[in-house]
Order: structure tokens, then sequence, then C-alpha cells
């Protein structure tokens, strides 16, 4: 039988809570110091802030599911490719080496004149989705493997020419005088010259193939990244907080790893986004012209220019695909840097 | 010897124009400033934006280099100090900025922008460090959890509060303020300014506020120094000074400040100064102040007066002025001598 006595009531006359303790926090400062040093309470940070704002941008996360269903395929593919570039080597038949990629039906290299009556290849069908091309190989394994090429170029081109541009930018910048003038003035004749011309300058010298393209388009690159980490240096280096960091007895190293660079490189970011979708048409052009990715390596560009000389035949689908596979990415790249571009400027702010 | 003695003090910036950077002019922002500080006042710098009171502010700390003069502080020549000893100046004398906006680093938390100095200065460990941040968001009145947070979840004033809290954290003996409250709401500035005057008590602070707003200086002021195109007019105790200015212009300048009482408001008499602030780049010759000067003779047009203590009953203690007619006081009547007054004439004249 329960004790009457030793019940309470949960709740006084007026709804209050009896049993719980009181929630009024008795501790000391330092107590509650320690506690949130050491559970990190995670506040908003500038990343989840410019998250956030991204999140709301559909364009922009329609560019980011882009990027990263094509980034996707350029990492199985490659890895394909080198397990079946090792399977080619080793065997020593030619009919061995027909290996369907991982994503791709078909070995994109295999020939097959068979589905090419009149060599003009067929046109899309339930087993060749995306038809096939001149020699019989499938447009739609082609594509595939081609987007190994097209992530190569934009991710190394674009991280060669961020490398030189953050060399050259910040010192530029920051010490500013004789040597910002010569910096500046070199860029200035980067932008000068015409671009492709410059490139095939670059591939003449270097020679083809196609780890030469990420070379030359990397190179050309530097001059817009160096111009914009300068640009946003002159203007953060005179903020105040930099000022402040000074008075504390903050030196240079200090100044620019803390406060100036963390500052300047959203835009950077911004224009890396754009750089990648630059460099993937700019590599897809020079495989056009046939300076960049040589036969039988498959590359949109190639495929396009291949496609060309056919296409009063009427093969509109060799051309299609490939050019979709471009302007698709490229959209992509485009549209999350401006999303990116957006989300990171402060004065967008709802 | 005073805490802060400063002689003299010039800061020019030069004028570059063509492609060759060439120096073509000067503009004279701070020309010729001298004054003391004793330990534990305010002094208050007041005058016209671009008059050159934040530039003083700023060459004080040596964030941008005088061009001439002697800054001295506790004896020890700040202009010409050695690396080790700035760094030690650097700890004793620190600054609050005026936009609370910019003078944060938005991209670090708040713990690392007020314990930077800690940093820098290598005082004490981790441990201690959090500590004395948590201690120092409590005193400027801030909860010790907020210092996870960043800058951009906090308002104005808090945001002021953690400039505050910055500039405190190395026990520093002089603040320089630069216009601390300008760009804060009415409704804050209060809090701020009493948030002040408390740690002032607390840690016996020495302060050179810096500002534009009459009322703010007076309010806050043991002795205002009036600035005008780069030169000071005129010093005195702040109670002495808004009752019996001296020099014009300081007379001008109070007799732009609202008085809270519509009838003595509507009926006092507002001095309107003609014309605008000449260009500091071209200043007038004689007394930077002639060519608005509601009382200039020509001997004003001659030579810019001397910088010096008007002695008398109506005076303040330590009243200096530069002017050859300045406003005397006798039995509360004002009057202004027909002679000018002969201590301010230049040296080969006197």
């Amino acid at each position: 039988m329960a004790k009457w006595d030793s019940v309470k009531p949960e709740r006084d006359l007026y709804g209050s809570n009896l049993t719980e303790t009181p929630t009024v926090d008795a501790r000391r400062t330092e107590e509650v110091v320690e506690e949130t040093v050491e559970t990190g309470a995670k506040p908003l940070g500038l990343w989840a802030d410019t998250w956030r704002r991204l999140k709301r941008n559909k364009l922009a996360l329609v560019g980011l599911g882009i990027i990263i269903v094509f980034l996707s395929i350029g990492v199985v593919e490659t890895a394909f490719y080198q397990a079946h570039l090792h399977i080619r080597s080793s065997s020593d038949t030619r009919a061995n080496s027909h290996v369907a990629g991982y994503l791709a039906p078909y070995d994109p290299n295999e020939v097959n004149y068979a589905l090419s009556p009149q060599g003009v290849g067929s046109p899309p069908s339930w087993k060749h989705p995306f038809g096939t091309d001149f020699l019989g190989r499938d447009v739609l394994s082609r594509v595939l493997i081609a987007t190994r090429i097209a992530m190569l170029v934009g991710i190394i081109a674009v991280a060669i020419a961020l490398t030189l541009g953050l060399l050259l930018g910040p010192i530029s910048g920051y010490y500013g005088g004789a040597i910002d003038s010569v910096i500046m003035r070199i860029a200035d004749i980067f932008f000068a010259f015409p671009y492709i011309l410059f490139v095939l300058l670059i591939m003449s010298v270097l020679g083809q193939g196609f780890q030469n393209v990420f070379i030359a388009i990397g190179v050309l690159g530097w001059a817009s990244f160096a111009r914009i980490v300068r640009g946003q240096i002159l203007s953060v280096k005179s903020m105040e907080y930099v000022e402040a960091a000074r008075a504390q007895g903050a030196g240079d190293v200090r100044i620019i790893f803390r406060h100036v660079l963390p500052n300047s490189m959203a835009p950077v970011y911004v224009a890396v986004a754009m750089a990648i979708g630059g460099a993937i048409v700019t590599e897809a052009a020079l495989s056009y012209l046939g300076i960049g990715v040589q036969p039988p390596e498959s590359s949109w560009g190639l495929m396009i220019a291949e496609s060309v000389q056919y296409l009063a035949s009427g093969n509109w689908w060799w051309l299609l695909f490939p050019s979709l596979a471009l302007t698709t990415t490229v959209f992509g790249f485009i549209s999350f840097g401006n999303g990116l571009r957006d989300a990171t400027d402060p004065k967008l702010k709802e | 010897m005073s805490l802060l003695e400063v002689s003299d003090l010039r800061k020019h910036f030069p004028i570059r124009t063509g492609v060759l950077k060439r120096t073509t002019g000067w503009v004279y922002a701070v020309d010729g400033v001298s004054f003391d500080v004793e330990k534990g006042e305010t002094m208050g710098l007041v005058g016209e934006s671009g008059g050159g009171k934040s530039t003083v502010g700023r060459a004080l700390l040596r964030l941008t280099p005088a061009t001439g003069g002697n800054v001295t502080f506790e004896g020890i020549n700040v202009m010409k100090a050695s690396r080790g000893e700035m760094q030690k100046l650097r700890s004793d004398m620190q600054i609050v900025f005026q936009d609370p906006y910019a003078s944060l680093n938005p991209r670090m938390r708040v713990r690392d922008i007020v314990g930077e100095g800690l940093v820098i200065h290598d005082v004490g460990t981790d441990a201690e460090r959090k500590k004395r941040v948590a201690e120092l968001m409590d005193i400027v009145g801030l909860s010790p959890e907020q210092a996870e947070r960043y800058p951009h979840e906090f308002s104005g004033g808090q945001r002021q509060r953690i400039g505050i809290a910055r500039a405190l954290a190395l026990n520093p003996k002089l603040i320089i303020l630069d216009e601390p409250v300008s760009a804060l709401d009415v409704s804050i500035r209060a809090q701020v300014l009493n948030l002040l005057e408390d740690l002032q008590d607390e840690f016996d602070l020495t302060y050179v506020f810096v500002s534009h707003d009459l009322s703010v200086v007076k309010h806050i002021s043991d002795r205002v120094a009036v600035m005008y195109l780069g030169k000071l007019v005129e010093i005195s105790d702040s109670a002495v000074l808004y009752d019996f200015p001296q020099h014009p212009y300081t007379e001008a300048l109070l007799s732009a400040v609202p008085i809270p009482d519509p009838q003595t408001e509507r009926s006092r008499k507002r001095i309107m100064l003609e014309g605008d602030v000449p260009s500091p780049a071209d200043p007038p010759k004689g007394c930077v102040f002639h060519p608005r000067c509601p009382r200039a003779q020509e001997i004003c047009t001659t030579a810019m007066p001397r910088h010096v203590p008007t002695p008398g009953a109506d005076a303040g203690e330590r009243h200096e002025v530069a002017c050859y007619f300045p406003a005397r006081f006798k039995d509360g009547q004002r009057f202004v001598a027909d002679e000018p007054f002969r201590d301010a004439l230049p040296e080969d004249q006197a």
C-alpha cells in the first residue's frame, strides 16, 4: 500500500512543476566556460551560412548536381581506364581487349563495322542508345569515357592556374610597388594575347598529347586568378581588422595568413568553378582543332570534330550527344559558380 | 612626466600622380600637433571630418608612420622604438575603431579575435588564455559562451564591446578610442560610453577619445583638444572649454551643438562659418582658419599663430590657444581685444 504522505503532488496550484529541480544555472562562470570549451558548441560558421543561402538557389543546386554526376562518372571511368589499360597490355590478342566500362556498356574503342553500314554509323537503338559512329563504336560509351578527360582537364589545368595565381597574386597585392607593377604587366601580356593562339603556341613548344593540354591551359589561366587575388588583397589589407591586428602586434606572416588571405578567397572559389567550365571548353576546342586529345583516345571535342565531317549524312546523334555532355557540364559549373558568388556576397544578404 | 607626450606631430601624405607615381604635392593631414595626456585622464580630440583627428590616433600607435615630431609614452620614444620595445608598447597602447563591422575579422571566432593579442604576445597557456577571454567577455558585458560565435552574429553595440574586449586583453595603460560610438544607434551609445567610463575607473585607463560629436566628448573627457585642418587650435579642461571657448573655431563648433531645451535653442545665436574646409593639400597661408574666421584681420594672413597658454582667471588651468584674437572673459563678460595677442605672435615678431 502506498504511503500517501510520501507522495508529493507533481504540480502546485498554479501548474508549476514541483518535482523537477530548478533549471537556473547556478554554476560559476568558469564552470560554464570549461563546459562550453569541452563540448565545443558549434555556432553557424561563415561556410554554413554560405551553404544555407546556396541551398535556396535552385539553379546553383542543379549545377552542383550536374557537377557531382559528371565528377562521379569521371572518377569511375578513370578507375575503369586503369584496369582497362592493364588488360590491354597484358593480353596478346585484340579480341580479349574488348572490355566494357564500369558504366559504359561497351568498350569505347571497340571497332565493329557491322554497326556502321555505309561507314556512317547507325542511329540510336535500344542496344546503342546514343547510336554508333563511323567505326561502329558505341557513342554512349565514348561520351562516358571522354568525361574522364574533361574532368581531368578542368581540375588539373585549373589547379595549375590557381597555384600560380595564388603564388603571384598575394605577392603583388600585399607588397605592391615595383613587384606589383612587374607581375601585373606580365599578366596584361597574357591577357592581351588571343587565348587559343597562345595555347597553340605552347602546344607547339610542348608537343601534342593531352598532358600538355593541361599544362597549356593551366599556364595561361594564372593571370586571371592573380588579378582577382591581388584586387581582393588590396581591399582587404586596408580593412580595420588588419589594422587592429597590427595594433595587437601581429607580424606580416600572421596578418597575411590569418587575416588577409581567408578574407580574400571567396571570389577565388567562384572563379575556380567558372574556370573549370572554361578549361573544359578550351580542351574541346583544342581537340576539335586537332591539337588536343589524339585518337583513338576519346574526348568530347574530338567526337564533335569527327562527327562534323559526317554531318551531311544526317547522323545527328554523333554530334548531339557529346555536345550535350559538354554544354551540360559547363552549364553545371557556371551556374554553380554563379550561385556561389551570390551566396558569398554579403551585400546580397536578405 | 605625463603618460603620453606628443610634440610637433606631423603626418603628410604624398599625392602621387601620373604613370611614374611622382610626388606632386602633399596632404598636410596632421601638421604640428602637440599635447600631453596625464595618467588616468581622458583627452578628447574633436574637429570636423578631414581634420586629421583619426590620423593623430593612428600615428600615436605607429599604425601609420609619422612624417615628423615625437610621441613619448612613459619616457619611451614611440617613433624610434626598436622591434622589441614596440612589441611591449603594443600591449600598453591599444585602439578601438569606429566601425564595429569592419574592425572584426569576419572569419574568426570571437574568442580568437579577443585572444589574438594573448597569442601574439605569448601570454599564458591555452587554458589560461581561454579563461582570460571568458573574463574579458564578462567584463564588457557579454556572456563567455558567446565567444564561440562569429562576429556577424552580433549587433553593432555587441561588436563594439568585442572590440573593447580585444583592446583590454593585454592590460593596456592607454586606449585610443577612434570614434567608438559614432557608428552606433543613439540608444546603444550611452551604454557603450558608460561601459568605457566604468572600465576606466576599474582598470585605471587613460583614454584619447577621438570624435566629431561634441556632446559625447563633453560627457566623457577631462580635457578637450580642438583640431582644424591638421592643426590644434585650442586645448583646455573640458568644463572651461565648453563654457569659455576662446578660439573662433571652437565657438563656431559649440554653437552648432543642439541644446536639449527648445527655448534656449531658439534664442541662442548660431555662428555660421562661411565656405568649406579648405583642402589640406593646399592649406591657407597664415592662420589656417583665417578664410572662414569672422574675426580675421590682416595679421592672420601672415603666419600661423603660435600655440600658447592663455593665462587668466577665465582660462582653464592648462588652457592653450592658437589665435591672435582669442575671446577673453572678465566678470562674466566676453570681449575680444583689438590688439593681437602678443604671445601668439611668431617668434621674430614678438
